[in-house]
């Protein structure tokens, strides 16, 4: 592989935009069959394009952490959600405010640590897994991981880095899907991210 | 045979076919897109090549709708002509997709394998600006592989391509094949 080639496609970046903002939320609706389907297309081609499971659970958070980024602003400037306050706060945004918007469903907020540091959000209908069925061999794929990478991005940009997990996946046979979140510590507003 | 289909793990198959009355927001559906492009682009050398990948990721949605939309909205029941199939793409399919009804469904003057669905502003390219160097890339090649895959698993072999003309213009061409039998149908 040419290292030069690949230098060629990477400066012609395209550029996204975002649905601009309207009163009327209805739209930016759309039906989540197209999203999903779309989703599903993309972890089949990256169980095709990797060896294993793992790495394509890399890859998803990766990819999912690149969309948090992006997201956050996007958020922020449809929800007229203030800064939170604590961890509890932010767990009920999450759920109830960021959920709901984006793929139309609330999760509860459940398992809070003692400490406060650390809650699940449990997905009834995780709109990414409609029509999915995972075949035995792979059982180390975390089909939904996109969406860990997606808070762990999103939630960076507000300076909290947390630690996201599935610990349980209706996929997997679980009655539930059961995303933990783990708040490792506040990041400095003097080192903007990406200034390393 | 019945252990079969209820000892499965997954409830896939009691789910109803009835039309979800789920959302999910135009932002999750461009950013997740948008990833995918990318993750494409880096992948591979050309605009063509490109065009390729996201056809074929295209094609993974089309065989998947194309069953539910035929259970969902015709009651089990297959097109077997050209012009109904294309219809069906044209309403059905883009209803179930993207909310509407395509813009034109044409035929063109000159060749009778040849149609096209035009979508002045299709909503995979909606946010989307690409750069002029690489200006003949179109991201509706996603939706041509939607198309391209309803339309071959449908017995109705056609090479699907996006173009820049009238806004967006999937080209559909149609295996000699299909219009043989079509007018030999005709014929009847």
């Amino acid at each position: 592989m040419s290292r030069q080639a690949n230098r060629g496609t990477e400066s012609k970046k395209m550029y996204w935009y975002l649905p601009f903002i309207s009163p009327s939320a209805s739209l930016h609706l759309m039906n989540s069959e197209l999203f999903t389907l779309t989703y599903g297309a993309l972890v089949t081609q990256l169980c095709k394009d990797y060896e294993n499971d793992e790495d394509v659970n890399k890859q998803l958070d990766k990819m999912g952490y690149n969309i948090g980024v992006r997201l956050i602003e996007d958020f922020l400037a449809r929800s007229n959600v203030g800064r939170c306050h604590d961890f509890r706060e932010t767990a009920d945004v999450i759920a109830k405010v960021a959920f709901k918007m984006y793929l139309g469903i609330t999760p509860s907020v459940t398992n809070w640590s003692p400490a406060g540091d650390e809650f699940s959000l449990i997905l009834e209908n995780n709109p990414l897994v409609d029509f999915v069925e995972l075949p035995d061999n792979h059982s180390g794929l975390i089909y939904s991981n996109l969406l860990c990478g997606v808070l762990r991005g999103a939630l960076e940009m507000v300076q909290m880095a947390i630690d996201v997990k599935f610990i349980q996946d209706i996929l997997k046979g679980d009655n539930v899907t059961e995303i933990r979140l783990k708040f490792i510590k506040r990041i400095e507003e003097n080192l903007p991210a990406g200034e390393e | 045979m019945d252990t079969r289909f209820t000892r499965g793990k997954s409830p896939i198959l009691e789910r109803s076919l009835t039309r979800p009355k789920t959302e999910v927001s135009l932002s999750a559906f461009a950013l997740l897109f948008s990833e995918i492009v990318q993750y494409c682009q880096n992948r591979v050398y050309s605009v063509s090549e490109l065009q390729n990948k996201l056809s074929e990721l295209g094609q993974q949605v089309g065989v998947r709708i194309l069953d539910v939309l035929v259970m969902r909205e015709k009651n089990g029941k297959r097109e077997t002509k050209v012009i109904n199939m294309l219809l069906f793409i044209k309403v059905n399919v883009w209803k179930a997709l993207f909310g509407k009804e395509a813009d034109k469904l044409e035929q063109a003057n000159d060749d009778d394998k040849t149609y096209y669905i035009i979508e002045k502003e299709p909503l995979i390219n909606a946010y989307i600006s690409v750069p002029k160097e690489n200006s003949t890339l179109n991201c509706a090649s996603f939706t041509a592989g939607i198309v391209e895959a309803i339309l071959s698993y449908s017995g109705f072999p056609a090479k699907v391509t996006a173009h820049w003309h009238k806004g967006t213009t999937l080209m559909i061409k149609f295996d000699e094949s299909v219009i043989t039998r079509d007018k030999a149908l005709d014929g009847r």
